[in-house]
């Protein structure tokens, strides 16, 4: 199962050498090779379970809870100007 | 020795005005000062607040204020979860100096329950692991011989308790990061039913698999720690609306009677011998107190890793994406190593990059792996399809059982750095601990021997939802007819070779 | 060049006007300071947990109402993962696999005749942040997030692609706009970003059926005027495309509003595996039978109703309900007036003409005249056909009240507007008119039958406007025959 990990390290934002990438589709070649015993699994009729729990419309009010100040708010920002979180300059051209 | 005195005893003494908060706060204190260099059990301490805090419990005791069930009795909180006040790390560099702005709840109700907190406990890095080696910061040696893991990934919660560090600790469990590290370590460790317990400020590793719980040296302080936490959490939308019961008052009550079901598939072979000894012991010593041994099966246990690799990691990946580098954490200083790149994509490539460790990587992959397009159906909605299957194993098996024994880990505390190649053996380990989670149900680890070369066993009691009440009540019983939690790991404090 | 149909979808975002954010408790106000309506949840730090606003729900089930939709008995929030600095989990909570409803649909009125656009579905899910760029902060070669926005409630709102014309689209975002504002679930603010709008466009051959190939995405089209502009521009481009036997690309363009053209984003990113997956922090959501009813209950009478009811009890024409009921306001107002004795057909050609014009003039709503207004309007009308004053006169009249409040009956007085009524005071104007005028007199005899037109005017003349100009023309007439 030949796993095209450069696509999945962009995907998943994370930078990596041509080494690491071989190094990581050894491991993860072999770890789906195994969860792929699943596909033997007859789940005919058998629904998901995405929740643990049975609840349903667990809601709050409308109403305001204290925000943080913006000092709070911006006190772990590697980077900040003027209350806001500033990042390098995002282009969006054509 | 204090430090290794019981939760329940300690208060009683306290009420009696034959100790202060102060003196055990102390004790502890003293006891991680002479260990921590050789356990490295904590990734941060803060001694001057609890000292704070064991002292306004003295004055609000001597005022004749009414105290919480557990003030003054010094607890370890694992780095996982949200605490003011000092850093929140998750053992990993891109939280390495992250103050979060707001506690947990869980931990909120530790501060209000008037309990010294000793300090943060190393982990996995964002749980994910079962040995401890994957904390960034440095590993966590396993008090019973300190070239061993502890388990993981409440590695250092779990050997703060053995090593008398801390009275009481607080863990967390995705797949078994409770109940290993207490079974390898030697003391007790509890995973609730999946809603029992808050999640609210507990760093998210999967979503629909993760609770706190307590970790302990007695299942009495286990008992009183667990309703301590749990309760409903209006900022939890999966936490359960349900009363808590009295968890300690329903201990002694008898277990005669109560039916105990013994999984085939959890006894094949790959079980360390002397694992198996200890554990077949003691559901033996059970059944002499009274309870009836049921053979039962659970058909579909051997997906139960597949399962959970699919389904924790895709949560996992998605949990994962918000350390960045833009908001909080760890940024990455270099430009664009990734050429072709915009840079603020190469920011994020990079500090995601330099910020996680290679276990983090990889299950991060996965789990993107299993969620991308075209292989959605194939791998995640199928693995959500055999989770239901291994639930409805345990629902026919509660038809005729009130708890599953068995074990907790096939082998004793593996030598440090002996599974750290081969991740995929590492993740099979996770065996007997990780259908409980996929499940929803609750589970503890009760130390029940010694292997040959002295390390600990745990014998795993697993319950339906909301079933803690008759797991305490089970390995209280067991727990009380026997030694095993009597024992103690020698362990050299600092200057000895 | 042959002629091609576009094929036009467009998805509406509307920002919920509720107090607090979809899944914290944040305000949702608009203008504050940056970084100053946040809080560990919409920031999305470590630990952070979502709970729903309850009034979320109820606004979408009164949108889902409005919208003809049905409403799912079962949905669920799914995780939309993308990374983005404005979106600080980077990951979405919106729905996927279950949306809220589906199935709607909502009549376009038009000159041409009625026009129905399904809506495909409909579904929660929270806004985005902001990021501000370096022309308005100054600070070069960055770009700057404010999280305000971040967790604000939207509902999306996906129409199928039966939209065909731009006046189609034109009248489908305004009809929109008006619904959303008129079940009060928004502002629809659209210069403080309540309003988005996403458009998808193809074009196929005229005659054509099938849906085309191809299909391109244009996002963040803030205002009706752009998103129409944008729109053409992309037509005409397809179109000019496909007569040269190219078929354009299924992408995303950007529309600049400066060059006026739409452009490709360089951003390559491949084409967006989002890797929706469910929610695992929110629980389903169940609505019942009975919670749709209390809503419906609740909500004013929708528009369509309203029109259907028009239409049925005043025998108006299905043009002039349209209108009527794009304002609330509006159509109370015409009813208030047919209810104090007004006609039907008039009071609406008023309501449409005379006091829409005010309106426009004067940039403001219906809902700000004051609660006289119908019975005003039903006064002038009935001058108007007892023959008091004539309709000139009466448009006067209904004005100075607007304007300064005056009573109709006292400016009638005042200004001397009653119509020179009886005949006999007619005729011996139309004769002195007559006697005055002796060339256009001629020329009407002669033959020059518009000639008359110049009398009319000379016997309104010595009216001063209030003689009724038929009434003047038929006594010259008899008098000149």
């Amino acid at each position: 199962m030949r796993i095209d990990v450069a696509h999945i390290a962009r995907l998943s934002r994370i930078a990596m050498s041509e080494e690491e990438r071989a190094h990581f589709e050894e491991q993860l070649a072999r770890i789906v090779d195994y969860v792929d015993q699943l596909q033997e699994v007859d789940v005919t009729d058998v629904p998901p379970t995405a929740h643990a729990i049975t609840r349903h419309n667990v809601f709050r009010a409308d109403e305001p809870r204290a925000s943080l100040t913006n000092e709070q708010a911006l006190a772990n920002a590697p980077d900040e100007a003027r209350g806001y979180f500033k990042v390098p300059a995002i282009i969006e051209e054509a | 020795m204090l430090c290794y005195a019981n939760a329940h005893e300690l208060v009683r003494r306290m009420q009696a005005g034959e100790l202060s908060a102060q003196e055990i706060t102390r004790a502890v204190l003293e006891r991680i000062d002479e260990v921590e260099g050789t356990v490295g059990a904590y990734v941060n301490l803060c001694p001057e607040r609890a000292l704070e805090t064991a002292g306004a419990v003295d004055d609000a005791r001597a005022r004749g204020t009414d105290l919480p069930p557990l003030a003054g009795v010094p607890i370890a909180v694992k780095d996982v979860i949200c605490m003011q006040g000092m850093p929140t790390t998750c053992s990993s560099r891109i939280l390495e100096n992250f103050r979060p702005p707001y506690d947990a709840t869980v931990a909120r109700r530790v501060i209000d329950g008037r309990m010294p907190v000793l300090g943060k406990a190393n982990m996995d890095e964002f749980a994910m692991g079962s040995s401890t080696e994957n904390s960034a910061f440095h590993i966590t040696r396993n008090p019973w011989d300190t070239e061993r893991i502890p388990g993981g990934s409440s590695g250092g919660s779990a050997a703060a308790v053995a090593a008398g560090e801390a009275i009481l600790a607080l863990g967390s469990d995705t797949g078994g990061s409770i109940r290993q590290p207490a079974c390898l370590c030697g003391v007790v460790g509890l995973k609730p039913t999946y809603g029992r317990v808050s999640r609210y400020g507990l760093v998210a590793f999967a979503s629909s698999l993760d609770q706190i719980g307590p970790i302990t040296r007695s299942v009495r302080d286990c008992a009183l720690l667990l309703g301590a936490i749990s309760g409903h959490d209006p900022l939890d939308s999966t936490s359960l609306d349900e009363p808590v019961p009295d968890y300690a008052a329903s201990l002694e009550r008898p277990v005669s009677g109560m039916r105990i079901g013994v999984p085939a598939e959890y006894f094949t072979e790959g079980i360390d011998g002397d694992v198996r000894e200890s554990v077949e012991a003691a559901i033996d010593q059970l059944v002499s107190l009274g309870a009836k041994r049921v053979d039962i099966s659970l058909p579909h246990t051997k997906y139960a890793v597949a399962t959970y690799y699919i389904v924790a990691t895709a949560e996992a990946s998605s949990n994962l994406a918000r350390y960045d580098g833009v908001h909080y954490g760890y940024r990455s200083k270099s430009a664009d190593q990734a050429s072709d790149a915009s840079a603020i994509i190469a920011l994020y490539e990079n500090t995601r990059a330099e910020g996680f460790g290679d276990e983090v990587k990889r299950r991060i992959m996965l789990g993107t792996y299993a969620l991308s397009a075209g292989y959605y159906d194939a791998y995640y909605l199928r693995a959500l399809r055999v989770r239901t299957l291994l639930r409805r194993d345990f629902d026919a098996a509660f038809e005729k059982v009130d708890c599953v024994a068995c074990p907790v880990s096939p082998t004793p505390a593996f030598r440090i750095g002996e599974k750290m190649d081969d991740p995929l053996s590492m993740y099979l380990s996770d065996i007997y601990t990780i259908s409980a989670n996929l499940a929803g149900i609750p589970g503890i680890s009760v130390p029940c021997g010694l292997t040959s070369q002295g390390l600990p066993v745990g014998l795993q009691l697993l319950g339906s939802p909301l079933g803690e009440e008759a797991l305490l009540r089970l390995a209280y019983a067991f727990e009380q007819s026997t030694e095993h939690h009597t024992v103690r790991p020698e362990l050299a404090g600092k200057g000895a070779a | 060049m042959a002629a091609y149909e576009p094929v036009i979808g467009l998805e509406i975002h509307v920002e919920l006007t509720t107090n607090t954010k979809v899944f914290c408790g944040c305000s949702t106000a608009f203008g504050a300071e940056p970084n100053t309506q946040v809080c560990p949840v919409c920031i999305g730090m470590p630990g952070v947990l979502p709970v729903i606003n309850e009034r979320v729900v109820e606004y979408a089930i009164r949108a889902a109402l409005a919208l003809n939709c049905r409403v799912a008995p079962q949905s669920s929030m799914d995780r939309k993962n993308y990374y983005y600095p404005d979106l600080p989990k980077n990951y979405q909570i919106s729905q996927n696999y279950e949306c809220f409803a589906t199935d709607g649909w909502v009549d376009l009125s038009l000159p041409g005749g009625e026009h129905r656009v399904g809506i495909g579905n409909l579904h929660i899910e929270e806004d985005a942040g902001k990021n501000v760029h370096a022309e308005d902060t100054g600070l070069l070669g960055f770009s700057c997030v404010d999280l305000n926005r971040a967790g604000v409630p939207l509902l999306e709102i996906v129409s199928e692609p039966d939209i065909h014309t731009l006046e189609q689209l034109d009248a489908y975002m305004e009809l929109m706009r008006g619904i959303l504002v008129y079940i009060g679930v928004s502002d629809c603010r659209m210069e403080e970003g309540r309003l988005r709008f996403e458009a998808n466009v193809s074009v196929r051959e005229e005659g054509d059926a099938s849906l085309p190939p191809f299909r391109v995405e244009m996002k963040n089209l803030n205002s009706v005027k752009i998103c129409h502009q944008a729109v053409e521009f992309e037509i005409e481009r397809q179109s000019e495309a496909l007569e040269r036997g190219e078929t354009p690309s299924s992408e995303t363009r950007l529309w600049d509003p400066k060059r006026r053209i739409t452009q490709t984003m360089r951003s390559k990113e491949e084409a967006k595996d989002y890797r929706y997956f469910p929610e695992p922090d929110l629980v389903p959501l169940v609505i019942e039978q009975a919670w749709v009813e209390r809503v419906r209950a609740g909500l004013p009478e929708l528009p369509h109703h309203k029109r259907e009811r028009l239409v049925a009890e005043y025998g108006l024409p299905e043009y002039d309900a349209a209108v009527l009921t794009t304002d609330g306001a509006v159509a109370d107002l015409f009813e208030g007036a047919v209810a104090a004795g007004a006609p039907a057909k008039e009071a609406s050609n008023w309501v449409m003409g005379e006091l829409f014009l005010l309106l426009k003039e004067d940039e403001r709503d219906a809902s700000s005249l004051p609660p006289e207004t119908p019975g005003v309007l039903s006064e002038v009308i009935g001058y108007v056909s007892s023959g008091r004053i004539n309709r000139n006169a009466a448009k006067t009249v209904f004005e100075e009240w607007y304007r300064i409040g005056v009573a109709p009956d006292a400016i009638i007085k005042e200004r001397g507007l009653e119509v020179v009524g009886g005949g006999a005071e007619l005729e011996g104007i139309a004769r002195g008119v007559i006697e005055a005028n002796e060339k256009p007199v001629a020329d009407f005899r002669a033959g020059k039958k518009q000639a008359i037109g110049f009398l009319v005017g000379q016997v309104m003349k010595e009216t001063r406007g209030s003689a009724d100009a038929n009434a003047a023309r038929e006594a010259l007439l008899k008098l000149l025959s």
